[in-house]
């Protein structure tokens, strides 16, 4: 049943800079709460004629489908530093690599490094979801111990493939970064806190501040085999013993 | 007339349930509707309880909620 509108305010709806097509996500993703946060950020700052987004390979591999700007989508990991060249060559533009954990923080993890090192004036934005969503939920860097995986069925052993790897506390350890935090999407309350940090990355590559990188801890229900609820409660309970939420570096 | 009201594109919605979970009025549930994806969409359960507060649609992976709220009398 629908309830009468026409002396209502619309208060929520989709936002301008998102196309209108339909996500290729899994049912409860997190990776479609972010695709609609970046499209309100991009809104809210009125950069959508000069923003760019650097699509990665795994499940958001079509993220240039999303968002009504221009993107380019790159090789396996190296988001980072397409979105560098773009940048330098163009410092006026906008620009935003979107990448996994297999993308940014395992293959791609010397261009990664090197970006925030140097200091680019880009935002990441760095999905952890503690797997390979896209090829079937083998095991990341970012797996927590004892997690099973199809490429660890047993669980992770640490003695064989080694530990989580806190890969923004790393690069936090880097001098030029101007901006490292870890936010969660699990609540209302987090996707708020979300929506805030994502803006202030963005904030900070238009006021040219330098790096800025917004880990997020995501959910993927498929691989973890568990629903989107019982996925958002592992975050909340689990995830982020092991990630703990907050800012890292904050030199604005 | 209930405070706020939301519209919910059953197309977009993929059945993950958790619009149902971050409503703090339980508004929301599971029509038992199948849309073309075969997916069970949500609909308004108690749609009179709604206050527009826009939890579910900020937590809808697939952005497939729209959310009014009735206008706030000016204050003299
Ligand atoms: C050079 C190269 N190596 C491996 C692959 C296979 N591959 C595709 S997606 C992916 C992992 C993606 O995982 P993640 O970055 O965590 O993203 P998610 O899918 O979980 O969002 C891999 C290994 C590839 N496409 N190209
Ligand atoms: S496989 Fe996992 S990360 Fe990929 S779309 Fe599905 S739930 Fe999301
Ligand atoms: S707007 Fe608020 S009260 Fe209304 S259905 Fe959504 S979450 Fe529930």
């Amino acid at each position: 049943m629908q309830v009468e509108t026409a002396d209502m305010v619309k208060v929520f709806s989709r936002p301008q800079s998102l196309t209108a097509a339909k996500s290729t996500y899994c049912p409860g993703c997190h990776h479609g709460i972010l695709t609609r946060i970046i499209g309100k950020t991009i809104d809210e700052l009125g950069i959508a004629e000069r923003t760019v987004c650097i699509a990665p390979v795994g499940c958001s591999v079509f993220a240039y489908n999303w968002y009504r700007c221009d993107a380019i989508q790159a090789a396996h990991g190296r988001a980072s530093a397409v979105a560098t060249g773009v940048k330098r060559a163009d410092p006026n533009l906008i620009v935003f690599a979107y990448q996994g954990d297999g993308d940014f923080a395992s293959i791609g993890t010397a261009e990664s490094i090197h970006a925030a090192n140097r200091g680019e004036n880009i935002t990441v934005i760095f999905v952890n979801n503690q797997v390979y969503g896209m090829t079937g939920g083998e095991m990341a860097p970012t797996s927590l111990v004892h997690q099973k995986t199809t490429t660890t069925p047993a669980g992770r052993d640490p003695a064989q493939v080694g530990y989580p790897i806190r890969f923004s506390e790393m690069i936090a350890q880097l001098d030029a970064p101007t901006y490292i935090t870890r936010q969660a999407l699990f609540d209302t309350r987090r996707i708020l806190d979300t929506e805030e940090a994502i803006k202030k990355a963005f904030e900070n590559q238009v006021n040219e501040k330098g790096y800025s990188l917004v880990e997020v801890l995501s959910t993927c229900p498929t691989n973890w085999r568990m629903s989107p609820i019982a996925s958002n409660k592992h975050v909340a309970d689990v995830v982020t013993e092991v990630f703990p939420l907050g800012d890292l570096v904050d030199r604005r | 007339m209930p405070r706020g009201t939301v519209r919910i594109d059953e197309e977009r919605c993929k059945g993950c349930g958790l619009c149902i979970a971050a409503c703090p009025q339980q508004v929301l549930g599971f029509s038992g509707e199948l849309n073309h994806s075969g997916y069970n969409v949500v609909h308004m359960e108690r749609p009179s309880a709604c206050v527009g507060c826009a939890f579910c649609a900020m937590t809808c992976p697939d952005i497939a909620i729209e959310v009014y709220r009735q206008k706030v009398p000016a204050q003299s």
